[in-house]
C-alpha cells in the first residue's frame, strides 16, 4: 500500500528546504534579467556554478573566512556577467542566450576537467568547506521543530539564512523595481530605442541589470550547496531551464511569481515523484522501472513550460500587460 | 575514435593483471551502507553525492601502476580519475545504470598495452553499490606518431566531425532563416535518427542500409509532425519568437528524457561501429565507415547546395530566409517553403544524427544535446540564418575541436570552440557570412 504520509511529509519538507531558497534567488535574479529587463540569460547555471565554487574554493585553497569567500563568489559572477555583457548586450536577445548557454557549459567544463583537479575536486566535487558556516550558527546543538519539519541546529540555521536572504532579496528588488532605475529597467524591456531617444545609456543599465541578477543566482548557488556538496554535473543547462520553468510558472516579470513559484515547484515535483516512486513500488504501473519514475519528472517539467509559456505567457502571479516577450 | 594508436604486435602470452575482485559481497554492502564513504563530513542528506562507485586495481607483473587514467561515461554522465601509487582506482556514478569504462591506453608505460578490445568496458551494478572492473593488460608495442602525422590525423578527424556538425547546422540555420525560431529542440531530432537506426537496425535486425534509410525518412516526417502540430499552430496564433524559443527548450526537455525513458540511459552501439581501421592513407588509418560518413556528408551536403542555389523551391526558401514579407508579396508560399524546411531540417538532423552516433561511437539518448552547443556555435559563427555560413562554421568548429587536442587536454576541447565563439561575437558579431542588419 502507498505511504501517504510519507509523501505528503516529504513534499511538505520542500516548503521551506534550502534547495527551495536557492532556486528562488536565481530565479529572482533571472526575473530582473529576463523578466524586468528583457535580457534572454540562459546561463544562470554558471552565476549558481561560481557562487558555488567561488565560496568553496575559497575556504578549501585559500582559507578564507565566510564573508570573504561570499565576496570571492559576488566577485567572480560581476566579472562573468561583465564578460558575458561586453560583446552581446548591443547585439539582438539571441545573442545573449546563445553566449550565456556556452559560458556556463565552459564554466562547468572547466570545472569537470581533470587539469585543474587539484582546486576544483574534478567530476567529484568538493566537499567540507561547512565549518565555517556551521561556527557562525547562534542556535544551540539539538533537534527542534515538529511533524515532517524537525530538523538539526545546522539544518535550521541554512533554512533561516536561506529564507532570510530570499526576503531581503524579494524586498531590495521591489525597491528597486519601483524606483527610477526599474522604471528605466521596465522601459528598456518594453522599447529600447524610446529609452535609448529619452538620453538614457541602454547598454550600462543592461549591463548592471545583468550584473545585479547574476549576483543573485551567486547566492542562491552559495545556499544551494550548504547542505550538499559541490558536483559539477549539478550545473548542467538544465539547471537553467529549471530555474525557468519556475520563473514562468510565478510570472516573469513578478516579485512573488519566483519565490512562490519555486516552492510550488519543488512541492508539486517532489509530491509527484514520491507518488511515482511508490506507486511503481506498489506495481500500479507495472510498465514502467523505478529508474523511468524518476525520469518523467523530466519529461514533466518539459511539457509544464511549453504548456505555460503557449497558454499562460505571464505565469500564475503576472499581469498580461507586462509580459517579457515583446520581441 | 583513437585512430592514433594501435597494437603493431602482441606478446602471445598474456600476463596478468588485474588482481580481481578483492572484496566480497558482504563488505560490499557494508562499505556500501554508509554512503558517506569516510570522505563527506556532511551533516544532512546530500542527495547529489554518488552512492554507486566503480573500482579496480591496474597492476602489470603484480606491479602496481601508477597515473594510468581510467574515465567512465554512460548515463548522460561523465568523470575520469587516475590510480594512485598502488594502482587502485574508484569513481563515483550518479545512477545504477550501465557505464562504459575505459582505460587510457596513452597513461600505461611503455610496452604495456591493454587486450584487444577490453580498453573499453560496459559494466553494470548487481546487487552492491560497489563493483569492481578490470581490465586486462599485456605486453605489447603501441606505434607512436609523429606530430606531422598527428596534425593530420587530427584534421581528418576534425573534418568528418565538421562535415557531420554541418548536416544538423544547415537545418537549424534554414529554420532560424525563415521562421525566426531558434530551435533548441534540434539535438532532439539528432538523436532521433540514431535512436531509429537502433530500433530498425539492431532491436528488429534489418539490414542496416535499409534500417538508415528507414530512419531518415521517419526523421523527415517528424520534421513534418513537429511544424504541422506545433509550430504552425504557434506561428498563426502570433506567438512571439522568445515565447517559441522557450517552447523549444520545454520540447527538447521532454523529448530529451522520453528518449531516456524508452531506451534506458546506456550507450549502445550500431553494427559495424567498431570496425577495425583498414584502410590506410599516409599515416591516416580509417575504417570504411569513416570514410564512407565523409563521403555521404559531403554528396549530402552537395546536394542540398545543388537544390538551394539551383531548384525553385531552393530559390524561394533563400528568398524567404532573407525577407519572409517580400517573398510573400512575390507569391511565394511563405508557409509551404517553411513546411519543406522542417522537412529537410530534420531529415538532415536525422542523418547528421546517425554520423554522429559512428563517430562517437554510440547511441545514447542525450547524444544529441552533447553537440547541441556546437552546432549552435557553428550556425553562429557562420552566420544566422546562412546556409553557407553554416557549413563553413560546421567546418572550423570541427576542424578546431579536434586540432585543439593536440594541446589541450581531451575533456577541454568543447571548450576551446565554445570560447571561439564567444571571441567571434566580440569582432564579427554578424558571423562569418553574415550581414550587419541581421544583428540588431
Amino acid at each position: 500500500m502507498i505511504d501517504w504520509i510519507q509523501i505528503f511529509s516529504n513534499a511538505a519538507q520542500e516548503l521551506i528546504s534550502p534547495t527551495t531558497a536557492a532556486y528562488a534567488l536565481a530565479a529572482l535574479g533571472l526575473a530582473i534579467h529576463f523578466g524586468y529587463t528583457g535580457l534572454l540569460n540562459f546561463g544562470q547555471a554558471g552565476f549558481m556554478a561560481l557562487g558555488a565554487y567561488g565560496y568553496a574554493i575559497s575556504i578549501l585553497s585559500f582559507g578564507f573566512p565566510v564573508w570573504g569567500a561570499v565576496l570571492v563568489g559576488i566577485g567572480a559572477s560581476v566579472v562573468f556577467a561583465l564578460i558575458l555583457g561586453i560583446p552581446t548586450l548591443r547585439l539582438r536577445a539571441d545573442y545573449l542566450a546563445i553566449v550565456t548557454i556556452a559560458a556556463a557549459e565552459i564554466l562547468r567544463l572547466t570545472f569537470t576537467t581533470n587539469t585543474f583537479a587539484d582546486i576544483t575536486g574534478s567530476a567529484s566535487g568538493l566537499q567540507g568547506y561547512k565549518g565555517g558556516f556551521a561556527d557562525l550558527n547562534p542556535i544551540p546543538t539539538g533537534s527542534y521543530g515538529f511533524g515532517p519539519f524537525t530538523y538539526n541546529a545546522y539544518d535550521w540555521w541554512i533554512r533561516i539564512v536561506g529564507w532570510s536572504l530570499v526576503v531581503i532579496l524579494a524586498l531590495v528588488t521591489w525597491l528597486i523595481m519601483r524606483s527610477p532605475w526599474g522604471r528605466v529597467i521596465k522601459g528598456i524591456r518594453e522599447d529600447e530605442d524610446a529609452v535609448r531617444a529619452l538620453g538614457k545609456n541602454v547598454y550600462s543599465y543592461k549591463m548592471q541589470s545583468l550584473i545585479l541578477g547574476g549576483v543573485y543566482g551567486t547566492l542562491g548557488g552559495m545556499i544551494f550547496i550548504l547542505p550538499r556538496s559541490v558536483v559539477p554535473a549539478n550545473y548542467q543547462t538544465s539547471l537553467t531551464f529549471f530555474v525557468y520553468a519556475i520563473l514562468l510558472l510565478g510570472g516573469a516579470a513578478t516579485i512573488l511569481g519566483p519565490v512562490i513559484g519555486s516552492v510550488i515547484f519543488w512541492v508539486l515535483l517532489s509530491f509527484f515523484s514520491g507518488f511515482v516512486a511508490r506507486a511503481v513500488e506498489a506495481g500500479w504501473l507495472p510498465f514502467m522501472s523505478q529508474v523511468q519514475a524518476g525520469q518523467l519528472r523530466f519529461i514533466l517539467v518539459g511539457i509544464a513550460i511549453m504548456l505555460i509559456v503557449i497558454f499562460r505567457p505571464q505565469g500564475i502571479f503576472g499581469n498580461k500587460k507586462e509580459l517579457a516577450f515583446v520581441k | 575514435m583513437e585512430p592514433t594508436q594501435s597494437v603493431a604486435k602482441r606478446s602471445p602470452r598474456r600476463w596478468l593483471v588485474l588482481l580481481g575482485i578483492l572484496l566480497s559481497a558482504l563488505t560490499l554492502s557494508g562499505i556500501a551502507a554508509s554512503p558517506a564513504m569516510a570522505d563527506t563530513v556532511s551533516t544532512e542528506d546530500s542527495p547529489e553525492d554518488f552512492e554507486y562507485f566503480f573500482t579496480g586495481n591496474v597492476t602489470f607483473d603484480d606491479e602496481p601502476l601508477e597515473g594510468v587514467r581510467i574515465t567512465v561515461e554512460g548515463d548522460g554522465y561523465e568523470a575520469e580519475t587516475e590510480t594512485d601509487a598502488e594502482g587502485k582506482w574508484r569513481l563515483g556514478v550518479p545512477e545504477k545504470a550501465e557505464y562504459e569504462l575505459t582505460l587510457d591506453e596513452d597513461t600505461l608505460p611503455k610496452g604495456v598495452v591493454v587486450a584487444e578490445g577490453q580498453a573499453t568496458i560496459k559494466s553494470e551494478f548487481g546487487l552492491t553499490k560497489l563493483k569492481a572492473v578490470n581490465f586486462f593488460l599485456g605486453e605489447g608495442q603501441r606505434t607512436t606518431t609523429d606530430i606531422g602525422a598527428q596534425v593530420l590525423i587530427r584534421f581528418i578527424n576534425g573534418l568528418n566531425f565538421g562535415l557531420l556538425l554541418a548536416l544538423a547546422a544547415i537545418g537549424l540555420s534554414l529554420i532560424f532563416g525563415t521562421t525566426g525560431l531558434s530551435n533548441f529542440a534540434h539535438a532532439e531530432m539528432v538523436t532521433f535518427g540514431a535512436l531509429m537506426v537502433l530500433t530498425f537496425g539492431v532491436d528488429l535486425a534489418f539490414p542496416i542500409w535499409l534500417a538508415i534509410i528507414i530512419a531518415i525518412v521517419l526523421s523527415a516526417a517528424l520534421g513534418w509532425t513537429l511544424d504541422a502540430v506545433i509550430w504552425k499552430p504557434l506561428r498563426r496564433r502570433g506567438v512571439g519568437l522568445i515565447q517559441l524559443m522557450i517552447v523549444s527548450i520545454g520540447l527538447s526537455l521532454a523529448v530529451r528524457y522520453i528518449y531516456q525513458f524508452l531506451y534506458g540511459g546506456s550507450t549502445r552501439q550500431l553494427p559495424g561501429a567498431t570496425l577495425a581501421s583498414d584502410i590506410h592513407l599516409g599515416p591516416v588509418s580509417m575504417s570504411w565507415v569513416d570514410l564512407a560518413s565523409m563521403i555521404t556528408s559531403v554528396v549530402v551536403l552537395g546536394a542540398v547546395a545543388y537544390f538551394l542555389l539551383r531548384t525553385r523551391i531552393g530559390k524561394a526558401t533563400r528568398a524567404v530566409s532573407d525577407n519572409a514579407s517580400l517573398a510573400a508579396a512575390s507569391g511565394i508560399d511563405v508557409d509551404r517553403v517553411i513546411r519543406i524546411v522542417w522537412v529537410m531540417g530534420a531529415a538532415l538532423a536525422g542523418l547528421s544524427g546517425i554520423l554522429w552516433a559512428y563517430f562517437r561511437p554510440g547511441v545514447s539518448w542525450d547524444m544529441g544535446f552533447q553537440i547541441l552547443l556546437l552546432i549552435f556555435a557553428a550556425v553562429t559563427l557562420g552566420g544566422l540564418g546562412t546556409a553557407f555560413g553554416a557549413l563553413v562554421g560546421s567546418i572550423i568548429v570541427g576542424l578546431f575541436i579536434e586540432m585543439s587536442t593536440l594541446w589541450l587536454p581531451s575533456d577541454m576541447k568543447y571548450v576551446g570552440a565554445l570560447v571561439v565563439l564567444i571571441l567571434v561575437l566580440l569582432f564579427r558579431p554578424q558571423g562569418i557570412l553574415g550581414r550587419r542588419e541581421r544583428i540588431g
